[in-house]
């Protein structure tokens, strides 16, 4: 029971980073579809560092781990920001080219480096069993992960940015009607910057999360297996809202934690259901609650459509 | 007269626009790949991106080389079939990413039906078609009824057919390993046939019906998108839902008939590549086939006109099949992968690279036509001075 609480609460963390992630873009007027991939380049920065990092002290680890992984989000954002704010290019489009070459850019990477230090290794996974003792507490039988804090920390602070900060009302005044906030003398394309890469830090620190959170080793080739859709799907499930998000992400996690923790139920395991219906389960009930909540959706109402400054 | 050739003729200009800005693509596209070969290892850099541009060309003989030339052709046909099907969703304003997974439910359909059920062939065609329309109308309903982003849902299908196929396909698997059985050995009735194409490349039996077909489904796409009054209340439906309406036409039912024929577009296409028995498919696969993203490439790639992914097909798998032949002690072969995502990514500046180019031919016309209007002046301000 201890450790269904406990992956409900670290696969929720994930959910909250990056859904908190879409829900910045979204509030600025872009579509982040490119989450997904995001997520992979922030997981793989956290990785390659904590596989560096494997004897430093607990506190650097985090911190550093942690910083790197946001920062690779965020320059990777960047390739979302400037063809979908400056260039106008379809926002669908380009999410999805990140999300593919993510993937891509990670295994090659990966690869190159195994293959440098290796020659007879040419796989894509990356090992950081060390250093990921530095990410737990343990309470008990339950394990506390740094991350669920920073997951909170994160929530709390997105919540106060977005609607108790003059940032966050123009920021969602962009997402709403930027040519009404260009004519109150704020600079959309600042604004829809700034919320792009805020979505890539969030993304970035979602994805090393996601990748230790229940294993030691990650092979790349995988990508993080629909999880930045996922979390879109919670943000809009959340109405676009950080407090609602947490709550959705709170669901979904807890059904993502019963695909690894199943086993440990005797009632759930004399089933006998298959471990992979454990695993679409995240993905039917997102169908099905997506059903119900799309209707009266509270998206913002410039999402998705580029800015330009000629039109009324 | 002269007006109908004038719309023509900028209807050509407007499509050498297209293959100009797609060849941009290709051409960066290829230069950032050699720039992260030149990263990995620099001296054999230059060898490697040849190594992928050849692709079949690496083989010295003829008849060796006219062979993988077939290999490469006999998966260019289920990417074609992706790629009409994002093709023709995105002709109606809907971006079908579930094409992945209409891709791999028809997958399972045709190979369940072929090893599990023992039917012939245009029966597992008919399954693979009747499976991917299934997960395109649960998009379609999902897009009309429920207002759910296609996008979204699509992904999420593509991870519950994945498990799903996982799941029955585990009914067929070979003792011993995690592939399915082979067809040629359980149902050959169930292998497409090959009309004597084998002959034609060196033998190789993998070359069967599948390539033709996949071609002249893609001249038919092409076909009811511009020729027919049915293509132009989908396309109206995409350009404004409330205008096709406003005009008679059935939004909600064109949004889900077209999610329907991009499944069957889709599902038929992952029947042409299993069904020739090139490959067999993992019960252990914990990732949605590339096939269906891949799709994406070439139709963006191919100017959003089905002719033209024809031949952008082609080039996607020609590369990623060229990338198999790098030496893998020292390059992966995800780098064609690399290529074709960074050429996705690309394809989103067309738009803009188009946009250069018409302003450039703007201000060329209209220099033009000032000379012009000099040149005419000229000689009047020459007859006023005398």
């Amino acid at each position: 029971m201890i450790l269904l609480i406990q992956y409900t609460l670290i696969f929720a963390s994930v959910l909250i980073l990056v859904a908190l992630g879409g829900c910045f873009s979204e509030h600025s007027g872009v579509i982040n579809l490119g989450l997904e991939g995001i997520m992979v380049m922030g997981a793989l920065g956290g990785a390659l560092v904590m596989n560096a990092l494997s004897t430093a002290p607990a506190a650097v680890t985090i911190l550093v781990t942690t910083l790197t992984a946001g920062l690779s989000g965020v320059i990777y954002s960047l390739l979302l920001a400037v063809a979908c704010i400056n260039f106008k290019a379809d926002q669908t489009l380009i999410g999805t080219a990140m999300n593919i070459l993510a993937t891509a850019a990670a295994t090659v990477i990966v690869k190159a480096i195994n293959m440098a230090s290796d020659p007879d290794n040419v796989s894509a996974t990356i090992n950081y069993v060390d250093a990921k003792k530095a990410f737990t507490v343990s309470i008990g039988a339950f394990n506390f992960n740094w991350f669920m804090l920073i997951a909170l920390i994160a929530l709390i602070a997105a919540y106060v940015l977005l609607y108790k900060t003059s940032f966050g009302l123009r920021l969602r005044a962009c997402g709403e009607h930027p040519q009404a906030a260009a004519s109150v003398g704020i600079d959309v394309y600042k604004m829809r910057w700034s919320g792009v890469l805020i979505s890539g830090l969030l993304g970035g620190i979602g994805g090393i999360v996601y990748i230790t959170a229940s294993v030691s080793e990650w092979k790349f080739e995988t990508g993080v297996a629909g999880f930045g859709f996922l979390a879109l799907a919670v943000m809009i499930f959340g109405d676009w809202h950080p407090i609602k998000i947490a709550l959705a992400a709170l669901l979904y996690g807890f059904f993502r934690a019963l695909s690894n923790v199943y086993t440990g139920f005797d009632w759930l395991a004399s089933l006998h259901i298959s471990g992979t219906v454990y695993n679409m389960l995240p993905y039917i009930i997102s169908l099905l609650v997506l059903m119900f909540t799309s209707k009266n959706s509270k998206a913002p109402k410039a999402e998705g459509i580029p800015y330009d400054k000629g039109i009324r | 007269m002269s007006r109908k050739s004038k719309g023509s003729n900028e209807k050509l200009v407007n499509g050498l626009r297209s293959v100009a800005a797609s060849l941009i693509c290709i051409l960066a596209g290829l230069l950032i790949g050699f720039i992260v070969l030149l990263f990995i290892d620099s001296k054999g850099a230059f060898q490697a991106i040849l190594t992928i541009i050849k692709n079949f060309f690496n083989y010295p003989s003829g008849p060796a080389a006219l062979k993988y030339f077939g290999n490469t052709l006999v998966k260019t046909a289920p990417l074609l079939m992706c790629a009409l099907s994002i093709n023709f969703c995105y002709k109606v304003g809907l971006f079908n990413i579930g094409a992945a997974g209409q891709y791999v439910v028809g997958a399972g359909a045709c190979l369940y039906g072929a090893l599990g059920l023992g039917l012939p062939w245009y029966l597992c065609l008919l399954m693979a078609m009747l499976a991917g329309a299934i997960w395109g109308l649960i998009v379609g309903v999902l897009k009309a009824y429920f207002n759910v982003n296609e996008v979204i849902s699509g992904i999420m299908l593509n991870w519950i057919g994945l498990y799903l196929v996982n799941i029955l396909l585990k009914t067929v698997k070979e003792e011993t390993s995690p592939y399915t059985k082979t067809i040629k050995s359980v149902n050959p009735s169930a292998l497409l046939p090959t009309a004597g194409l084998p002959s034609l490349f060196t033998n190789n039996r993998y070359v069967t019906i599948a390539v033709p077909l996949s071609i002249i489904i893609a001249i038919l796409v092409w076909v009811i998108l511009e020729k027919t009054t049915f293509g132009y209340e989908l396309k109206a439906t995409g350009y404004n839902r409330d205008a096709a309406k406003y005009a008679g036409m059935n939004g909600n039912r064109n949004i889900i008939v077209t999610l329907v024929i991009g499944g069957v577009l889709a599902g038929m296409g992952a029947a042409l590549l299993y069904l020739t028995g090139f490959e067999q498919w993992s019960v252990t696969q914990s990732s949605v086939p590339q096939m269906g993203f891949n799709g994406i490439a070439a139709t963006f790639l191919g100017g959003l006109n089905p002719i033209g992914t024809i031949f952008a097909s082609y080039f996607i798998q020609h590369i990623t099949s060229g990338g198999s032949y790098l030496d893998k002690a020292i390059y992966p072969s995800q780098i064609s992968d690399l290529i074709s995502s960074i050429i996705i990514y690309l394809c989103g500046f067309v738009l803009f690279f188009k946009q250069v180019m018409a302003k450039r031919s703007a201000a060329r016309s209209e220099k033009a036509l000032l000379k012009q209007k000099d040149e005419e002046k000229e000689p009047e301000k020459g007859g006023a001075d005398k």
